[in-house]
């Protein structure tokens, strides 16, 4: 399968980058090409141009500073899954990198690709609006960010404007006595998420006093949850499937494989195991 | 319009213009002749075209030729030195890694990768690594073995 006909461009700089976007009408970004690639092969996207990205170093790495850690987009999913200072401030994130396809998917794709393809069965949209984690974007008219809740308009749209560039994404450091999990039913073909919750929990002294949990897959954007009833408990088995039960979604995605009632009800089963999870490591 | 790239594969300089669309599978097999990396399923999911770029296993139906520019490319023709088989090739072989073979370059790729992340995985960790890597004889076992076989060898 051969993509339609392009031309193609590669930047050397993120300003380049954003010179070529503003004199190429329709012009695509391309950084590992993991969801772009795919979707020209299929002819569901013909750009006339494509940007290539995928060299610039500006946008590559993670770091920690000031309780925030910082990944720039085109830091791949394996690099992610095997960041030490993720590893030590931002498990969770990992965690769901580590989950993404396969070895090699990972070895290419990248952070910023994935989020803004904004695939309802990717891994990373739902553990960022968990975090509350704020997305970056740069455009000739200088930076600007926004929440991960506002970024995943629809499905596959994201507020990234036609002549910006997504340039990291920066996410709260899990604080102590705070545990997190992405727990994932994997399509068994795609390797994409059927559903994919991720959780949090904070205790004090045997008591919750924060929760939230975030589940993908269910609806075109990741569905927060309302767990608010477990702040105060102590996160028993019963408080915590009660509050996964909340789980819903007014018209959610449905296929061949999973309905959209299926959807919701294996939502409410991993949310309850994400938080069960979450709790075992606060 | 053609992008000019110069790369090096299986250890040879390579220089060549190529269609922006072309992608490395079709570049390899077509315009270099190194059929080892097969198409199969054409949409990432498979691995039977899985190649080395840079040390890394990746899907070379999902990257653009353009996209390997500058890159060091191993493909399975570039294992084997001086006539000896590469010892993964070699525990293939001797465990009855393959039936029809199809599938076969590419697992010795994404096997390699793996080895060369972790020199003595565990049989699962052996599965997690070729997860990428469809067989539709089925005939995982052996290909597990096959990699442990390779494992002790490298060692």
């Amino acid at each position: 399968m051969y993509p339609a006909q392009f031309d193609y461009r590669r930047a050397g700089s993120v300003d380049e980058a954003l010179g070529l976007l503003q004199e190429h009408e329709d012009a695509k970004l391309m950084a590992g090409g993991h969801s772009l690639i795919p979707m020209m092969k299929l002819r569901l996207a013909q750009p006339p141009v494509v940007i290539d990205i995928g060299r610039l170093d500006e946008l590559k790495g993670i770091s920690e500073a000031g309780g925030s850690v910082r990944v720039g987009s085109l830091t791949t999913h394996a690099e992610i899954a095997a960041s030490d200072v993720l590893a030590a401030h931002c498990p969770v994130l990992a965690e769901a990198a580590g989950h993404i396809g396969d070895a090699q998917v990972r070895n290419r794709g990248t952070i910023g690709g994935n989020i803004a393809h904004a695939d309802p069965g990717s891994d990373i949209p739902p553990v960022l609006v968990l975090l509350g984690a704020s997305v970056h974007l740069q455009s000739p008219s200088g930076t600007r960010s926004g929440a991960a809740g506002d970024f995943f308009q629809d499905l596959l749209m994201t507020d990234v404007g036609e002549d910006e560039i997504l340039t990291h994404v920066d996410a709260p450091a899990l604080g102590a006595g705070t545990g997190a999990a992405y727990l994932k039913f994997e399509h068994p073909a795609s390797g994409y998420a059927v559903v994919g919750a991720a959780a949090s929990v904070t205790v004090h002294h045997g008591r919750c006093t924060a929760a939230g949990l975030v589940v993908g897959g269910v609806d075109a954007t990741p569905t927060a949850v309302d767990v608010s009833s477990l702040i105060g408990t102590d996160l028993s088995d019963d408080a915590i499937a009660a509050a996964a039960s909340g789980l819903s979604a007014e018209d959610p995605i449905g296929d061949i494989f999973a309905s959209g009632d299926y959807r919701v009800h294996v939502g409410k089963v991993y949310g309850k195991r994400a938080l069960a999870a979450a709790r075992d490591r606060a | 319009m053609t992008v000019s790239i110069q790369l090096e594969v299986n250890g040879k300089p390579v220089q060549a213009e190529v269609e922006p669309r072309r992608l490395l599978v079709h570049f390899l097999r077509e315009d270099l002749g190194l059929t080892g990396a097969n198409i199969g399923c054409e949409t990432s999911l498979c691995g039977a075209c899985t190649v080395l770029v840079d040390g890394n296993a990746v899907k070379s139906c999902t990257m653009l030729a353009a996209q390997a520019d500058g890159s060091a490319v191993t493909t399975i023709e570039g294992l084997a030195q001086n006539g000896e088989l590469h010892p993964l090739q070699e525990g293939f072989w001797e465990k009855h890694g393959l039936q029809c073979g199809y599938c076969t370059p590419g697992m010795i790729l994404s096997a390699n990768y793996l080895l060369a992340q972790n020199p003595s995985p565990s049989d699962e960790e052996i599965r997690e690594g070729l997860k990428g890597n469809i067989c539709r004889c089925t005939g995982y076992h052996n290909i597990v073995e096959a990699v442990k076989y390779a494992a002790e060898r490298m060692s």
